[in-house]
């Protein structure tokens, strides 16, 4: 089984911990100078998000997890999975409704996420940082209103509720920035 | 890593500090009578101390290999035993595997011997020269001179004298630290909880000089044996880093030569490779005179007057950029 050595410890580094795979975000080597050397760590658990503080003795070695980040593409939902397929061998694989979490109102298809894989099972799925949505339902549009100040709420065709200028009328479609959740700008045909 | 980045890591400001501050050093050793010395880097034995690892190399075919001094501490003494009166040294020094925020493997070190001193006496030196070096750079408070025993009581509240495994394990654990991999060694649970707990709680801009360890963790100091056994060793702090380590030298060498076997046996079942003893320095002790030594990390100094927390930022150039 491939492990890490705390001397290996850089944030990045994919280990496991108490049976799930955990990610190390900082790493801090702590040493007196006669005495025992320690590697204090902040990890953050890829299944649940959480970011836990751990000592690790120096020298001593973590298994590794395996895990992967991979650009695939959404293709469709069949009730129980979310499919998504590795463009270049066409590999398609379910991400279940834990892994999406959150970031499921931006899922619209055709579109390239970044899948991370723990042993070839999707464990979490991040959009990319724009998309392009279709304004399903909002509050019809004001004409000439281009100030964009104000603004009012818009339902898109994924589920996500975006903030909108005036102007935007339903059925148009608008490009949003996942990161902040906040409209960018209309798209034109 | 990819990519070559060539450029220096400390900026010329950093390089310019450091000369200064061992201008300073030198000026101060100058006035006290100091003679500075230069011994070598490569020694025939390496450090016996079971967590501190020499790196190993060859300087010929067909000879044994030698080792990178971890610190001049040896050499020094075999000067001193020859009637070298007080000395000091400004040398690199390497230690394997030590790479963080306060470590980089090759670094160096200010060493100093002053016969007829005890850890007392050496600590007063050590903070007038700290605050020669930084008195300039930042506004230092009073020293303070706490024992190791005080210093715990004041900080987290347990004796460390006679604290158990067990209640070390309960305090940790109820401060929130998770710790894998440590056996039931106490010094490694008291030393978990010093750097993690009492270091961190220890006032800011204040050199802060602990003395009087716990007996286990002597290394080269005098054991006293009061009510408890106490080493007369201390350890200065500024700013949440261990900037200097010092002794009332041990001159026994029979005692020595027990800490070195006990040392090798503790590396052994640590998995670390065996040592040679030097056997040199055992046959200088009985003519030592009694006399107290310490190392102060240079670079550590430089990053305290810098105000920087890296040790990248006082090094011109790094192992790992």
């Amino acid at each position: 089984m491939a492990s890490y050595s705390t001397n290996e410890f850089k944030s990045g580094l994919k280990i496991m911990m108490d049976g799930d795979p955990c990610s190390i975000v900082e790493n801090e080597f702590v040493k007196p100078g006669k005495g025992q050397a320690f590697n204090r760590v902040k990890i953050r658990n890829l299944k649940t998000g959480r970011v836990l503080e751990k000592t690790f003795k120096s020298g001593d070695s973590v298994e590794a997890a395996d895990v992967m980040d991979t650009e695939m593409q959404y293709l469709y939902n069949d009730g129980d999975g979310w499919y998504f397929m590795d463009p270049t061998s066409f590999e398609q694989l379910a991400a279940d409704e834990k892994a999406l979490g959150e970031n499921r109102k931006w899922l619209k298809e055709q579109d390239m996420w970044t899948v991370t894989l723990w042993n070839g099972v999707p464990i979490a799925a991040s959009p990319p940082n724009h998309v392009v949505l279709t304004v399903a339902e909002t509050d019809p549009g004001v004409r000439g209103d281009t100030s964009g100040g104000g603004g009012k709420p818009a339902t898109c065709d994924t589920g996500a509720v975006v903030r909108v200028p005036l102007f935007i009328d339903q059925g148009e479609t608008i490009k949003v920035d996942t990161r902040t959740g906040e409209y960018v700008g209309r798209v034109k045909d | 890593m990819t990519g070559h980045n060539d450029q220096p890591v400390a900026s010329l400001a950093s390089l310019q500090l450091r000369a200064r501050i061992k201008k300073r050093i030198r000026a101060f050793f100058d006035a006290h009578g100091v003679l500075e010395v230069e011994t070598p880097i490569l020694a025939k034995a390496g450090v016996t101390d079971p967590h501190i690892d020499s790196m190993q190399t060859h300087w010929s075919d067909n000879r044994d290999p030698v080792y990178l001094q971890t610190s001049p501490e040896y050499a020094m003494k075999r000067l001193l035993a020859a009637d070298s009166g007080p000395i000091y040294q400004i040398s690199r020094v390497f230690r394997y595997a030590e790479r963080g925020r306060q470590h980089h493997p090759e670094f160096t070190m200010l060493e100093w011997y002053q016969p007829g001193y005890d850890h007392h006496r050496l600590m007063l030196e050590v903070d007038e020269l700290v605050r020669k070096c930084l008195g300039e750079h930042l506004d230092l408070a009073q020293s303070c001179f706490w024992s190791y025993r005080q210093t715990w009581q004041d900080t987290v509240g347990l004796d460390p004298l006679v604290v158990d495994v067990d209640a070390l394990k309960a305090y940790a654990k109820q401060q929130g630290i998770e710790v894998s991999g440590l056996e039931d060694e106490r010094d490694s649970w008291l030393q978990l909880i010093m750097s993690h707990c009492v270091e961190p709680a220890l006032p800011d801009n204040t050199p802060v000089f602990v003395y009087d360890f716990p007996a286990s963790q002597a290394a080269l100091a005098r054991i006293r044996h009061d009510t408890l056994p106490l080493a007369e060793r201390f350890e200065l702090y500024i700013n949440g880093m261990e900037l200097a380590n010092g002794f009332h030298e041990l001159t026994d060498a029979r005692e020595q030569r027990q800490r070195f076997a006990a040392d090798l046996a503790k590396r052994k079942q640590l998995g670390k490779p065996e040592v040679p003893l030097d056997e040199s320095l055992l046959a200088a002790l009985p003519e030592m005179p009694a006399c107290a030594g310490v190392a102060v990390g240079l670079d550590r100094l430089v990053m305290i007057a810098a105000g920087v927390k890296q040790i990248d930022e006082v090094l011109s150039f790094v192992i790992d950029a």
